[in-house]
């Protein structure tokens, strides 16, 4: 019981996150109002695209071996539960912001919540805890069943929080016609991708699935890993290599993206970011904590404009391109 | 028990092996919706409860209070478990109980956040505003009060209206806290610490009438013996002292202001007279098991001498000690002539109350663990004192403050009641308080059996320099009374 953090760098604590399905790019810009017809078409784009796409079974397989691990607070995913300091208060501290004057006990009570990649349920089971209804989803199907067995035991969690093994183009774009769809577009208040963003290759149609997915005026909420050089000295040599407190290849740097860019492409899709904080993991204690840098891991919180907040700006940004249906 | 965790570990990796191959052949649409229904125990769903707390005594019931009245903890089911009757106390009983305990202010200040001291000053308690501790082999004492001897030091209260005033309180507080009197836990089965396929997460108390329940986090709050100690096989650090304690109450000569605490240390142990009215006070005297037995025997006369002799006579000093100890007063008093403060005589006794007296062995113990996954132990249960600091309780009220105060954040994040992460932060803070506490005290029970000339120099210089030494006696006083 009182295995030491150093005992845990030994076994080899890991960071390690499920990948995304990758589709093509899609124009920035696209966006023509919220009609219906217009929802529709974008998704048979979609659908072509994703009829060429796969998960990448090389990061499925090595995720499958892991996927009882998840709920073993000292084991390879230690990390991740200790960044649960962090994450449940900043998603929870900024929701309260947003949407005023819930009662204490349980301070998301009323709130829908998607939780794209989310593993193990690391991060779903805290927010269902708080009062939310939680949507958690994940490509890896092992570790959607680890989630739900692990929610399955507690009667206050098994009504609020859901799972499904699927992607996140792939919820948005099921049955056009069935009321699956109407479930999920508009449909959330808040959307948390923790610890996902570095694993995408294509950024842009996850930001625009969740422009889809979240409510005019909701939030979102990202924890990643900025792209420099400190970011690849401590957070792939000494992490991966050195104390080994990620698996060696989970990340790619190339991936890594800074909050700057992050920003200007979630304004792009209809953002605007509230706020952005770096966080810093110490590996003796375990711990994680809050800090002035952004250069390592940083955590992002954008709420999604109304729509003619959007439309008014784009219009400003760029007047010749837009097809607006609406005018502020 | 980090091997154990290896261990069940590598049994749980093939079983998760298994489970694991079973999920990949389920198509997707089983996934969604709920898995509720699969469970083994869909009849218990209900039963789950937040925090289920064993032992109802003083510790036991304010911690219950404590998890109640928190607004954090408003939507958690909370149960407390009392072998016993209900202690119900609709006016105060006449006659003084035996059993009495020294309140600091740090536990007064936790009971009035839970809404049971006013119940308690309510029905009965005794504030007391200086406390002389003397040796009986020599003349050096030592005083604690406050500056300006209006506030209280601590109070003296019943251990019956400590408990009679947090029932009360659950009472007012039966939404989410529920009591059950009468219930005997005859076993506890433990949750594996990972995972494993189809056994259920929680802890499984099985009470005497067959009836199972299950919660997320058991308190272990039953007393020195306590089971859940046992059961979990937690390593205790005890021993017994070679005493017992006499408790009576006594009725004194005359009626007097009475807000002074004394405890004289003789050579066979401290003998202690707390205030409990203007003309009664309450004895703990802690003695060998052949005097204490001897004690009991005794007529009421012979009693009275007894107890008036041990805090009067001064049979055990000798004259060097005498000597050495009047020479070093006046050398202090040379350095420090503003400082001590003077000599007081205790009350003496006249009769004894009509409750019977008893006696009960003493002994020190420590867990070396103060939780598990899913299991705090507060109190007694934790940790066990001599009572001649009049500590005990008070380390017990610590604990639930700390344990209150340690799960409330750890709910307003939404964390899993059980988890250990915050549990640990439990056990070192209270081990970082309580361990020093326990070991001044054993110390102190050590130092004061002899009667060895030489270490009845050392203390009695010790005594009389911490007695001069305002600093250090504010200290101690800060220290004994959070």
């Amino acid at each position: 019981m009182y295995s030491s953090k150093l005992g845990r760098l030994v076994l080899g604590v890991s960071c390690l996150k499920p990948t995304r399905v990758r589709s093509g790019p899609l124009r920035p810009g696209l966006r023509t109002g919220f009609s219906w017809t217009s929802v529709c078409q974008q998704r048979s784009l979609w659908l072509r695209r994703i009829s060429h796409t796969t998960v990448d079974p090389n990061e499925v397989r090595r995720f499958q071996s892991l996927a009882s691990k998840w709920w073993d607070e000292q084991g390879e995913f230690a990390a991740l539960h200790a960044m649960n300091d962090l994450r449940v208060p900043f998603i929870r501290d900024n929701l309260l912001n947003v949407h005023r004057g819930r009662p204490t006990a349980k301070p998301l009570a009323g709130l829908k919540i998607l939780d794209v990649g989310c593993g193990g349920g690391l991060l779903t089971e805290p927010l269902g805890r708080l009062g939310a209804s939680v949507l958690g989803i994940d490509p890896v199907e092992d570790s959607i069943g680890t989630a739900q067995l692990h929610s399955s035991h507690d009667p206050d969690l098994c009504h609020r929080v859901n799972y499904r093994a699927c992607s996140l183009e792939e919820l948005t774009s099921e049955r056009p016609e069935g009321a699956e769809a109407e479930e999920v577009v508009g449909q959330f208040d808040a959307v948390v991708a923790s610890e996902v963003v570095e694993h995408l290759a294509d950024l842009e149609t996850f930001a625009h699935c969740c422009s889809l997915v979240i409510k005019p005026g909701g939030s979102l909420f990202i924890t990643t890993l900025n792209k420099t050089n400190l970011s690849w000295l401590l957070g792939i040599v000494v992490a991966e290599n050195v104390l080994r407190i990620v698996p060696q290849g989970t990340h790619d740097w190339e991936k890594f993206i800074s909050p700057e860019e992050l920003e200007h492409l979630l304004e792009s899709n209809g953002f605007s970011v509230q706020s952005v904080k770096g966080m810093l993991y110490n590996p003796v204690t375990g711990d994680w904590s809050w800090t002035d840098s952004t250069a390592i891991n940083y955590a992002l919180h954008a709420v999604k404009l109304r729509d003619e907040l959007f439309l008014h700006q784009a219009e400003e940004d760029s007047p010749h391109t837009q097809d607006s249906t609406t005018h502020s | 028990m980090h091997k154990l965790a290896k261990t069940t570990l590598a049994l749980n990796g093939v079983a998760r092996c298994l489970f694991a191959e079973r999920w990949l052949t389920t198509p997707k649409s089983v996934c969604r919706g709920f898995v509720c229904a699969q469970q083994n125990n869909s009849d218990g769903q209900d039963d789950v409860y937040d925090v289920i707390i064993s032992g109802g005594g003083m510790v036991g019931s304010a911690m219950a209070c404590s998890l109640g009245m928190d607004p954090n903890l408003e939507d958690k089911r909370i149960l407390l478990l009392e072998a016993g009757h209900k202690n119900v106390m609709d006016s105060v009983p006449d006659t003084y109980s035996t059993r009495v305990s020294s309140i600091s202010p740090g536990s007064a200040t936790l009971l009035a956040s839970v809404g049971a001291w006013e119940h308690i000053t309510n029905m009965r308690c005794k504030p007391y505003k200086k406390m002389q501790v003397w040796d009986a082999c020599s003349d050096a004492l030592i005083i604690f009060d406050k500056d300006n001897l209006e506030d209280e030091m601590a109070y003296i209260v019943e251990n019956d209206v400590v408990v009679a005033a947090l029932t009360k309180q659950l009472d007012s507080l039966s939404d989410n806290v529920q009591v059950k009197y009468r219930s005997k836990v005859v076993k506890y089965t433990w949750p594996m610490p990972h995972q494993a396929v189809e056994s259920i997460p929680w802890v499984q108390v099985t009470l005497a009438s067959g009836e199972t329940l299950q919660t997320k986090l058991l308190i272990g709050a039953d007393g020195q013996n306590s089971m859940v100690r046992r059961a979990l096989g937690i390593p205790t650090v005890k021993w017994n002292y070679d005493q017992s304690a006499v408790v009576a109450v006594l009725r004194l000569s005359e009626p007097t202001e009475n807000n002074v605490a004394w405890q004289r240390f003789l050579p066979t142990g401290p003998i202690a007279m707390l205030p409990l009215s203007d003309s009664e006070s309450s004895l703990v005297w802690s003695t060998s098991h052949r005097l204490a037995e001897e004690l009991l025997q005794l007529d009421e006369e012979s009693f009275v001498d007894a107890v008036n002799s041990a805090f009067w006579s001064n049979e055990n000093q000798s004259d060097l000690v005498e000597t050495a100890g009047s020479m070093f007063r006046t050398a202090l008093s040379a350095l420090m002539p503003s400082a001590g403060s003077p000599r007081q005589l205790p009350p003496s006794v006249a009769a004894i109350g009509p409750k019977t007296r008893v006696m009960f062995p003493l002994g020190m113990g420590h867990a070396s663990e103060y939780i598990r996954h899913r299991v705090a132990l507060i109190g007694d249960a934790a940790h066990r004192v001599h009572p001649l600091a009049g500590q005990g309780v008070n380390l017990g009220f610590g604990d639930v403050a700390c344990l209150t105060h340690i799960l409330s954040q750890a709910a307003f994040n939404g964390k899993d009641l059980g988890a250990m992460q915050h549990l640990l932060e439990y056990e070192t803070e209270r081990q970082r308080h309580n361990l020093p506490m326990m070991a001044a005290i054993d110390l102190m029970k050590r130092l004061y059996s002899n009667d060895a000339a030489p270490l009845v120099l050392l203390r009695t210089f010790g005594l009389q320099a911490t007695n001069m030494l305002p600093t250090l006696k504010e200290q101690i006083m800060a220290f004994a009374s959070k």
